[in-house]
C-alpha cells in the first residue's frame, strides 16, 4: 500500500474545510480503505470535535514532530471505524512548531500503512498553509459561492500552481439552491467558470451538517441526508470512479459541467 | 439613467466583479497600471503607424486560468492621410 496524500485548503476561513475532511475521511473509510487524517491547524484544533474524538487525545502532531512520542501513539482510532485514524493538532502551540519538511517526514512514515492521508489545512496562505501542502500529492480547494471565498480560492490555486502541485480539484460548499434559482447567489457553474479547475463536488446548504457536528458524528453517517450521498460520491470520484453529479434542482447545469471541461 | 434602472440580480454583480478582480489579482496589475500600459502602447504604435487612438481596444482576457493582453488596433487608411 502507498497512501495518496490529499490536502484540503481554501485560503478563506470558515468555508468548511474541517467538515469536508471529516466527511471525506469517513466516506473513504466506509469503502474499506485505510484512512488517516491530520489536523494541520495547530493552535486552533477542531477536526477532533467534528469527528467526536476530542476525549481520546493523549499526544498530538507537535509531540510527534518534537519526538515526545512515536507516530503510532498520536494516532487516535475512530470509535466505530477501525480503519480510520486522526492525528490531532496541538492546541497550546502555534504554527511555528511544524515545518514543511516535518510534514513530509510524517506523511512518508504513514504512506506504507494507509490508502489515504487527508490533511486539514489551516486558513490563510502563511506558514500553516505551506506545511500543509508540502507533502500533498493532490490538493482540494473548498469554497463557498460567495465573492470573498472565491477570490481567496483563486489566490490559493495560483500558489499551488506556482508550487507545481498541479491543478487542484474543487468542492463548492454550502450552495443554496433556492438563492441560485432567484439569481441571488453564484451558481456552481459560475464558480467553475471563474476558477477554471476540475469540480469534484457540490455540497448543498444543509441543516443536518450542523446537527452532525453538534453530535460529533459526521453527516456522511446520516443516511437520510442528501449531503451524506454527496460526500460518498466525492469519495468515489477521488477513488477514480466516474460518478454523475446529483441533481440538486439546478437543471441544465449538469450536462454542461461534464461536456469536456477539465 | 442609473436611478430608474431596475437593480440587476446580485449574482450577476458578483460574477462581473469577480471576473475583474481575479484578472487583476492573477496578473498583479491594478486597473490604473493597466491604463498606463495602454497609453504607453498606443503612444509607441502611433509613432510608427497612423492610428486613431480612440478606436484602440486593449483588454486583459482570460481563457481557463491563462491571461492574455489582447490589443485591437484599427489602422487608418494611408489614402486618407493626404
Amino acid at each position: 500500500m502507498s497512501a495518496k496524500v490529499i490536502t484540503v485548503t481554501s485560503g478563506k476561513g470558515g468555508v468548511g474545510k474541517t467538515t469536508t475532511v471529516a466527511n471525506l475521511a469517513v466516506a473513504l473509510a466506509l469503502t474499506g480503505d485505510r484512512v488517516v487524517c491530520i489536523d494541520g491547524d495547530i493552535g486552533l484544533r477542531n477536526l477532533d470535535v467534528i469527528l467526536g474524538l476530542e476525549n481520546r487525545i493523549v499526544y498530538d502532531l507537535v509531540d510527534v514532530v518534537e519526538g515526545r512520542c512515536r507516530l503510532r501513539q498520536a494516532m487516535i482510532r475512530d470509535k466505530k471505524l477501525s480503519n480510520l485514524f486522526l492525528i490531532p493538532a496541538a492546541q497550546t502551540r502555534d504554527k511555528n512548531a511544524v515545518s514543511p519538511s516535518d510534514m513530509v517526514r510524517v506523511c512518508d512514515e504513514l504512506r506504507p500503512d494507509f490508502d489515504w492521508v487527508l490533511i486539514d489545512s489551516p486558513a490563510g496562505i502563511e506558514r500553516g498553509f505551506r506545511y500543509a501542502i508540502a507533502p500533498a500529492d493532490q490538493a482540494i480547494i473548498v469554497t463557498n459561492p460567495e465573492v470573498s471565498a472565491v477570490r481567496d480560492a483563486d489566490r490559493v490555486i495560483g500558489l499551488l500552481e506556482a508550487e507545481e502541485k498541479g491543478s487542484p480539484s474543487l468542492i463548492i460548499n454550502r450552495l443554496d439552491v433556492n438563492m441560485v434559482r432567484r439569481n441571488e447567489m453564484l451558481s456552481a457553474e459560475d464558480v467553475v467558470d471563474l476558477l477554471a479547475i476540475r469540480l469534484i463536488g457540490i455540497v448543498p446548504e444543509d441543516d443536518r451538517v450542523l446537527i452532525a457536528s453538534n453530535r460529533g458524528r459526521p453527516v456522511v453517517l446520516d443516511e437520510a441526508a442528501v449531503t451524506a450521498r454527496v460526500f460518498q460520491n466525492i469519495a468515489r470520484r477521488l477513488k477514480g470512479e466516474d460518478v454523475p453529479f446529483i441533481d440538486l434542482g439546478n437543471r441544465g447545469l449538469w450536462s454542461r459541467l461534464f461536456s469536456g471541461r477539465r | 439613467m442609473g436611478f430608474f434602472r431596475r437593480d440587476k440580480k446580485s449574482a450577476q454583480s458578483a460574477r462581473e466583479r469577480l471576473q475583474l478582480v481575479l484578472i487583476h489579482d492573477r496578473t498583479d496589475l491594478t486597473p490604473a497600471e493597466l491604463d498606463v500600459l495602454k497609453n504607453e502602447l498606443i503612444a509607441v504604435i502611433a509613432r510608427h503607424i497612423h492610428i486613431d487612438p480612440d478606436a484602440v481596444r486593449i483588454e486583459l482576457e482570460h481563457e481557463g486560468r491563462e491571461q492574455r493582453l489582447v490589443a485591437d488596433i484599427p489602422l487608418r487608411n494611408a489614402e486618407k492621410r493626404r
